[in-house]
């Protein structure tokens, strides 16, 4: 197993790669030197040379690795290669059926005039929402997991090799739907975007706050359903900057509309802060 | 919450270890997980187990070192222990708290052979 994503070996499937993702020839090229200072504590030389029969001296490593520090090695190359391609890459986090491939779609209907903008679709099983996207006319990669529960930064460097998006561009990525396993797993995106549909309980800030706390933007979706429901959104809000006082909320309806403008602003402005600093397209 | 995943990671981390540092096998792991990590520790022990089965760890303890949540109460300006990250500050009840530790998940040290 090449990253440290669980699912069975063999499991993840990427659109166009024949082979699995698991190749443990590839390195992406990218060089890692990582310095971590392994001390090897070597008791061998006990007291007065003191071997007991049937007695061994412990030999102990010193570590203190983070475990997900292969994730993050992955993460790293994606992130320098966004900042060198000017590419704002934005990881979309919410549980099953929150409108998040409607919510991408509006997205690029409304936006694909202005912008180039690819996706990469993370599911457990089947090319549907891969399927949904390029019907828009974007460029859409499917990753699935398998038996995996989230999208891992070494599936999303292999993704990036087939998708190829351009310099300047948009880059989407539809997490697994599940509100807990992807918050500790970092792509390299710019920032994650959950997303919560009023269909849903509003104190879910609240049940799954890792994911909460990892996210930039909360875009409440659906919320044309409101009348509909017993949904109070002003707790919600309460509760999401209960968990992160970072945190901005936007209240949307992917179906119809409402409130898409902001969202879309705020694409754009985010999008402008990506690319400050970048020889050719900052101006 | 990816109790397995996670153990993968520990298994992966060993293995660079054991090429760098020239062992063959792991007697003992010890992580440093904190509470406010989203790891659940029994799931993680079930998870090793099974991990670690024909590999360089099989049959290795596991020692899970816990720590704390530690959050900045910017009302008190003091460090507070907290169990989860929306928990108010236990002496004032004010949320304006900045989470400072306890998402730790690291490897701290082996034991091997």
């Amino acid at each position: 197993m090449c990253t440290v994503c669980g699912c069975g070996e063999g499991e993840t499937r990427i659109e166009g790669h024949d082979d699995h993702a698991h190749d443990h020839h590839h390195d992406h090229g990218h060089a890692h030197h990582h310095h971590h200072h392994d001390h090897t504590h070597d008791y061998g030389q006990g007291p007065a040379h003191a071997h007991a029969p049937g007695m061994s001296q412990k030999r102990m490593v010193q570590i203190e690795q983070d475990i997900l520090s292969k994730n993050n090695q992955y993460a790293a190359a994606n992130r320098d290669h966004f900042r060198q391609q000017g590419i704002l890459a934005l990881n979309f986090v919410s549980s099953p059926g929150s409108g998040k491939t409607t919510l991408l779609a509006s997205t690029i209907e409304a936006l694909k005039d202005k912008h180039t903008i690819s996706v990469i679709e993370g599911d457990q099983q089947t090319a549907n929402d891969a399927e949904r996207i390029r019907a828009t006319g974007a460029k859409a990669l499917q990753i699935n997991t398998g038996k995996g529960c989230h999208l891992d930064g070494h599936m999303v460097g292999h993704a990036l090799e087939s998708l190829q998006p351009e310099e300047g561009s948009l880059l989407f990525i539809e997490n697994v739907g599940n509100l807990v396993c992807p918050a500790a797993f970092d792509l390299g995106e710019a920032h994650k975007v959950a997303i919560l549909s009023v269909t849903e309980g509003e104190d879910k800030p609240i049940k799954y706050p890792d994911m909460f706390y990892a996210s930039d933007l909360l875009l409440l979706n659906k919320v044309d359903l409101l009348p509909h429901l017993n949904f109070d959104v002003e707790k919600c809000i309460t509760y999401a900057q209960q968990v992160n006082p970072r945190i901005r909320v936007l209240q949307v309806s992917a179906t119809t509309g409402e409130g898409m403008e902001d969202w879309y602003r705020w694409i754009d402005a985010t999008r402008q802060m990506a690319l400050i600093g970048h020889p050719v397209l900052s101006a | 919450m990816h109790e397995m995943s996670l153990c993968e990671g520990v298994l992966q981390v060993m293995e660079d270890h054991a090429v760098s540092q020239g062992f063959t096998q792991v007697k003992k792991v010890w992580l440093e997980i904190g509470a406010l990590a989203g790891v659940d520790p029994e799931a993680m022990r079930f998870g090793f187990d099974a991990v670690m089965k024909g590999t360089l760890a099989d049959g290795a303890e596991l020692e899970i070192i816990d720590l704390p949540g530690l959050a900045w109460c910017m009302q008190c300006s003091k460090q507070v222990t907290v169990k989860a990250r929306f928990d108010a500050c236990p002496d004032c009840d004010s949320y304006q708290l900045q989470v400072t530790g306890g998402d730790e998940m690291r490897i701290k040290e082996l034991e091997v052979d």
